[in-house]
């Protein structure tokens, strides 16, 4: 059996993300999705698939006020195939599903967003992110956590960190090199929310959230939306970019839907989706030339480090001390000022800056014509892996 | 106030064995693997012979975190969140608060021992630092 060519990104675009836009979130669809098309070089009435993660969500505010139908409507889309996504490998499962779809014949251009009005909704006092807020029950995974007083994922992070620290001579300085290294890069982005540099001092000095993340070891929650279009090998020479190939995917998941029985909590997700993408291609970890790592909290960008195999394991701290993932080092990571400083689109701002990068858009931050991309989404139990070409 | 967990078929006796000052743990009576979260079935060996037993109740801090951030009105902080490896039961963690242990001196590697605060009609379990294990 022949393979089947392989699905292609052809336009990326982002809303004018901020914090209390006070704007509606398909407002902000909208823009991002124009922004894409234009890029792709394609119209509304080429888009006949579309896909998100997680779908509409009405019991967490903010979080994702926008599900398929809506988009459809107020975009006066005609679509062949569409899918919403809240159980799949991480906030990358739209893509991936998005890429299945174009190589089977489903759709020829598939829409996939995120849209987010978790700032708006914070300062409306209407916390998102917080594990079964405001609910007398909770059941699932989440509630082994929040039953107990683990409300909050910086705390399933922050355990995750302490044993790093403890296992590996990790440090808080670690971790606020990669803050400093986004927000580094933020300045260079003005998309990015934080513009006003960091240095050391100040991150060391920042108030604990949970030990040892302090607050610049989170990331921003914003208003604002990403839209990724995934087309069909054929479909996508007729656009006006390069087609980013999407050489290959990871979402394989060998432990249990928990953030604490994983045997090895230096470990999580990324390294079995990681394992499971670099199997699938002939590319190696040394050819990649820009990343894009989830970074909800700094602590994922070294485990998302160990888990591609650009280092060993417990070597993450040595290897971003090189400087190898800040501006001007070998593995530029979250060129755009990631999550920390760029904001919370999660996952889909690190696609979108991975693919300005291959299609040296990214102003003043670009990299010398880069050609590898990957693309790690996800933190803990759940984790999605992307390698990206531009031919 | 911490939303409770709901009750089920498989955690139950985890949520109510504090009721007797028993952390009840799931184990298959076929190849005796400790399953926790608890379900029904045992992923090691497919057996339906599932089943809760009361372990020591004490274990080993694996890892933890001091939260101090009141995420919801009302909360005290800092506290201390643990994961422990359970005596007994190999491969299980319990994660909960661990109270009479100084957030500056908590460690890895310290024991504890299991308590358990009433909250509707489930006890939720709480980590305690051993007398003379604090420092
Ligand atoms: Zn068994």
């Amino acid at each position: 059996m022949s393979a089947l060519a392989k699905a292609t990104i052809t336009g990326v675009g982002m809303s004018d993300i901020g914090r209390n836009t006070n704007r509606p979130a398909i407002l902000h669809l909208a823009e991002a999705a124009d922004r894409a098309l234009e890029r792709a070089g394609l119209t509304r009435a080429d888009i006949d698939g579309i896909a998100t993660y997680p779908g509409k969500a009405e019991n967490s505010p903010g979080m994702s006020p926008l599900g398929t139908g809506e988009v459809r409507g107020a975009l006066g889309l005609q679509t062949r195939w569409h899918s919403a996504v809240p159980d799949g490998p991480a906030q990358m499962a739209p893509i991936m599903v998005a890429a299945m779809a174009v190589m089977t014949g489903q759709a020829r251009h598939v829409l996939c967003f995120r849209a987010l009005t978790e700032s708006s909704s914070q300062t409306a006092g209407r916390r998102a992110s917080i594990a079964g807020a405001g609910k007398a029950q909770i059941g699932g995974w989440m509630s082994w956590l929040a039953s107990v007083g683990a409300l909050s994922a910086s705390n399933w992070a922050g355990w995750m960190a302490q044993r790093c620290f403890h296992e590996f001579g990790m440090t808080r300085e670690h971790l606020g090199m990669i803050a400093v290294a986004e927000r580094q890069f933020a300045c260079l982005n003005p998309m990015a929310v934080m513009q006003k540099p960091l240095t050391m001092e100040d991150y060391m000095a920042a108030r604990m959230i949970s030990t040892p993340l302090c607050l610049f070891d989170c990331d921003v929650p914003i208003d604002g939306a990403a839209v990724v279009i995934v087309s069909a090998a054929d479909a996508a020479r007729d656009c006006r970019l390069p087609p980013i190939r999407i050489e290959a995917m990871g979402s394989a998941l060998r432990s249990q839907e928990t953030w604490d029985q994983r045997a090895d909590l230096t470990t999580m997700g990324s390294h079995d989706s990681a394992a499971d993408m670099w199997a699938r291609t002939d590319i190696k970890p040394h050819e990649i030339d820009v990343l894009g790592l989830y970074d909800g909290f700094s602590i994922f960008v070294p485990m998302w480090l160990e888990a591609l195999g650009l280092c060993g394991h417990g070597e993450a701290k040595d290897f971003i001390a090189e400087g190898n993932i800040a501006p001007g080092g070998h593995y530029p990571v979250n060129t755009g000022g990631g999550q920390l400083s760029g904001g919370r689109l999660h996952g889909f701002g690190l696609l979108h800056e991975v693919c300005l990068q291959l299609w040296g858009q990214a102003g003043a931050r670009q990299l010398a014509d880069p050609k590898v991309g990957v693309c790690g989404m996800g933190g803990g139990f759940i984790a999605g892996s992307m390698l990206l070409q531009r031919d | 106030m911490l939303p409770l967990p709901e009750l089920t078929a498989e955690n139950t006796a985890f949520w109510t064995g504090g009721e007797r000052g028993e952390l009840m743990i799931a184990f298959c009576e076929d190849c005796a693997h400790a399953v926790h979260p608890p379900q029904l079935l045992c992923p090691r060996c497919h057996s339906q012979r599932v089943s809760p037993r009361a372990v020591a109740g004490t274990g080993t801090v694996y890892t933890f975190t001091v939260n101090h951030q009141p995420w919801i009105p009302g909360m005290d902080v800092p506290f201390i969140l643990a994961v422990v490896d359970v005596d007994g039961a190999p491969g299980v963690r319990v994660t909960t608060r661990l109270t009479g242990a100084d957030p500056q001196a908590v460690r890895i590697g310290q024991r504890v021992r299991i308590g358990f605060e009433q909250s509707g009609d489930v006890w939720i379990p709480v980590w305690h630092a051993n007398e003379g294990d604090a420092a």
